[in-house]
């Protein structure tokens, strides 16, 4: 285990992570501490103490306070969690959780910090999240690379079961719940959460027709409540300092901390717990320590790579759901991707395809023959092999595609190559008449 | 309980739970589908019947949108055609577009899409599968190149007879239609039923026998029920040239539509050479004439003879008569047997493949006129 922080973008004493309106980081708080994975040290720093908290509350005053909190989904949608507890029926015999950390968005990689390193933050979430919506089991759904990270959980929940905050009679307040871990095998798609559902049951990873939602109808045909696992670390913490805290932090819109996975030309890549509505600038400039080497920054990818990027001169926009779906891009899951002057958008666009290309289920047209016809286009560009046609094929072709595929990968997967050809058309140009690229290494 | 909606400008009802595709089917509104099958549960997969509705981000499919109230859709508005348009371009862009000699031609749900849409060649060119073709069995053919991945055939393995022999394998471009654990047809848990050929929309699954028969326009259709068993499925058989070169299921009050391996491909005796058309009895029952000895005994009896041929009488020999005369032999001998050893040194063996009026017959024949319990049925075997 690699156990300084620094290389990961966290600094040992926190002097170096600036924070607006001192800004306190609370998802990480743990994570640069020696063996913060073991259930010792989370108690020693005041771990559990939210479910005790909690179990004492009722599930409408839970519900409530994650309302009022405005925290939304990390893991891409952004839809308000409160709201999606409230949908899970009261009356339902059987209800579960499902745990999503099958974190497959190129670019992001703080889920699997959080579950290597402070797995029983996540717990607590589960705990609380199982109690305020009457679920008496929880499926933690993990991407099947994460081989550390499915090893601490395991052995997570089954310290959990031993102090008692899982299994039968939790903290004898007669709140039953059982976790237990299940292995993805190596499908991005699998990280929509109807597909993970059908994966959970043992079935192929294809996403479900919506409506009905999880929420009515979900793993089992019971309903579920499907989280991310970010958003269920924040749980704890909106129980113990109280929703009023958490709706401090962030803009109107977009509240409380989030993790940004940084990667690309930066000099200091890693992840950054930091307040929802800092700006791109300050998160690569002075979290991230700059471009690397000193270059010019070219574009951003500002919420994994299934966003549209941005160009260097956009990145003023503060990281929140609102901002950056006005500046034409998404939140996603908060992973920026930092692309400096070396890098051919070309190849940018046609690699990123590729993935989605490969990535996709393949059970509707347009995104399992449209995947593979957008990333033909882009390669026989690449390769020196387009024709000026090509460019506006693989325009019509991503605005083809993009509004009517089975599930919303289809619209994802066309925006880095047709921001990429909106923003840097004439690099695009250039190869085609050129036959090279235009990026001077 | 029914709701309201608009289709085109043309005010609707229909009734709750039903897909707008089903409201719109219901007032002779025409979706065009490709993946959808009416007896299979909607899949959502091949954006075809996708239509517009307002108030709805994007297009939505037609076979899986519930109908509500007060919804307000185009079927063929101009953003709906260039998805449809756009969609086929893309199935084409991977389809041999062998039409000419496609088994399929004039029976392509495909076919008639591109056609109803005028797409001649797709603007998306690009890599093309190329799969063997799979012919290793005898009854149905699997030509992936031609499958469209509308999963029809994956639904009616599934839903309709239970079977489950057929799922897509790998994904994105390369998923296809597999068998088993992606083996052979045969070496999987297929009862060839063939309900996966009746539904593919393409000539990806086609029965082996028919091909290079006749195309559909060239065939005259007869409706018959099935003759292997007494479930009675209605078929249509397809002739050409008084030969029977196909078999489909027909909607029929026993089976819907749908129908068994016996009754899809079990028709290559009708025109058997080996065919038993007339009854026949052998010679010496003709004849009335002893029962001769048997071939084995005169071999015995002869002591090691020249000719064997010669050693065996033309009195076992079948010979070919009328109903009558067959009928009234074994009548004869019935009613012998029962006056020389009894009733009950007769027992009656009935089939399945009679219908239930024939053996409630076949009781009374027993019971009644031969006047013993001895009678049972094949299916309890």
């Amino acid at each position: 285990m690699n156990t300084n922080p620094q290389s990961f973008g966290y600094a040992q004493d926190g002097s170096t992570i600036r924070n607006p309106q001192s800004f306190e980081p609370v998802l990480t708080r743990n994570i640069h501490r020696p063996d913060s994975e073991k259930i010792a040290t989370y108690l020693a720093h005041g771990g559990y103490a939210a479910v005790k908290l909690a179990l004492t509350k009722t599930a409408d005053e839970l519900i409530d306070m994650v309302k009022r909190s405005g925290l939304r989904g990390r893991g891409g949608a952004g839809f308000p969690a409160g709201v999606k507890w409230g949908f899970i029926p009261k009356d339902a015999a059987q209800k579960f959780v499902a745990v999503n950390t099958d974190e497959g968005e190129p670019g992001t990689f703080k889920d699997r910090e959080i579950v290597e390193r402070d797995p029983h933050q996540v717990i607590e979430g589960v705990i609380i999240a199982a109690y305020a919506v009457g679920a008496s089991r929880a499926y933690v759904y993990i991407r099947g690379e994460f081989f550390l990270g499915v090893k601490r959980w395991i052995k997570a929940i089954a310290d959990a079961y031993e102090h008692g905050f899982l299994g039968e009679n939790i903290l004898g307040t007669g709140f039953n719940l059982d976790m237990s871990v299940h292995r993805g095998a190596g499908a991005y798609i699998c990280g929509e959460e109807t597909a993970m559902l059908e994966s959970l049951e043992g079935k192929r990873g294809n996403p479900r027709l919506k409506p009905p939602y999880p929420a009515q109808i979900g793993l089992f045909g019971l309903p579920t409540l499907v989280h991310n696992i970010e958003t269920l670390a924040c749980i704890p913490h909106i129980i113990l300092r109280g929703p009023e805290w958490f709706a401090g932090i962030g803009t109107a819109e977009s509240r409380g901390p989030k993790i940004f996975s940084v990667s690309g030309h930066v000099n200091r890549p890693g992840n950054y717990e930091l307040p929802l509505g800092i700006t791109l600038r300050e998160i690569i400039y002075e979290h991230s320590g700059g471009i690397r080497g000193g270059r010019e920054l070219k574009a951003v990818i500002p919420g994994g790579a299934s966003t549209p990027m941005l160009t260097a001169d956009q990145i003023d926009v503060p990281m929140a759901y609102e901002t950056l779906k006005a500046a034409g891009s998404e939140l996603g899951t908060g992973a920026i991707v930092v692309l400096d002057e070396t890098t051919c958008m070309v190849e940018t666009a046609r690699r990123l395809t590729k993935f989605f290309a490969h990535e996709t289920c393949g059970r509707c047209t347009p995104c399992r023959i449209g995947s593979q016809r957008l990333y033909e286009t882009l390669d026989r560009i690449e390769r020196g092999q387009g024709t000026m046609d090509d460019i506006d094929r693989a325009l019509e072709l991503a605005d083809g595609i993009d509004g009517i595929t089975f599930c919303p990968m289809g619209a994802m997967l066309v925006n880095p190559a047709r921001s990429a050809i909106n923003h840097f058309r004439a690099e695009f140009e250039y190869h085609i008449q050129n036959k090279r690229c235009s990026v001077k290494i | 309980m029914t709701v309201n909606l608009t289709i085109n400008g043309q005010k609707i009802q229909a009734e709750t739970g039903q897909t707008v595709l089903q409201a719109a089917r219901a007032v002779g509104i025409h979706i065009p589908v490709l993946c959808e099958h009416p007896a299979l549960p909607p899949d959502g997969a091949c954006r075809i019947c996708l239509v517009e509705i307002e108030k709805q981000r994007g297009l939505q499919p037609a076979c899986t949108f519930p109908a509500t109230e007060g919804l307000v859709i185009s079927t063929h508005s101009p953003r709906v055609m260039d998805s449809r348009k756009f969609t086929l371009e893309l199935l084409i862009s991977d389809h041999p577009l062998d039409c000419m000699t496609c088994e399929a031609t004039g029976d392509c749900t495909l076919q008639d899409l591109a056609y109803e849409y005028g797409v001649k060649d797709s603007r998306y060119q690009g890599k093309q599968h190329n799969y063997p073709l799979d012919a290793s069995n005898p009854f149905i053919q699997v030509e992936r190149n031609k499958c469209i991945l509308c999963r029809r055939c994956v639904r009616a393995c599934s839903h309709i007879n239970g079977v489950e022999a057929i799922s897509v394998f790998y994904r994105g471009f390369n998923a296809y239609i597999g068998f088993g654990a992606d083996g052979r047809m045969q070496d999987s848990s297929c009862e060839f039923c063939g309900s996966c050929v009746a539904v593919c929309p393409t000539g990806a699954l086609w029965p082996k026998m028919s091909i290079g028969k006749g195309r559909p326009w060239q065939v005259e259709k007869v409706d018959t029920i099935c003759s292997y068993c007494g479930v009675g499925c209605k078929l249509s058989l397809h002739i050409r040239d008084n030969q029977i070169i196909r078999v489909e299921g027909a909607n029929g009050p026993a089976n819907h539509g749908w129908t068994c391996v016996k009754g899809r491909f079990g028709y290559d005796y009708v025109h058997h050479p080996d065919r038993v058309l007339t009854p026949r009895v052998r010679r010496y029952l003709l004849e009335g004439v002893k029962k001769p000895e048997n071939r084995e005994s005169r071999i015995e009896n002869s002591k090691g003879g020249t000719n064997l041929d010669s050693l065996v009488s033309n009195f076992w020999d079948w010979v070919e008569t009328d109903w009558d005369t067959a009928l009234n032999i074994v009548a004869e001998k019935l009613r012998t047997k029962r006056d020389t050893h009894g009733p009950d040194s007769i027992g009656v063996l009935t089939s399945a493949k009679c219908t239930n009026e024939e053996n409630y017959l076949m009781n009374k024949f027993a019971r009644q006129v031969i006047g013993t319990n001895n009678i049972d049925h094949c299916a309890r075997l």
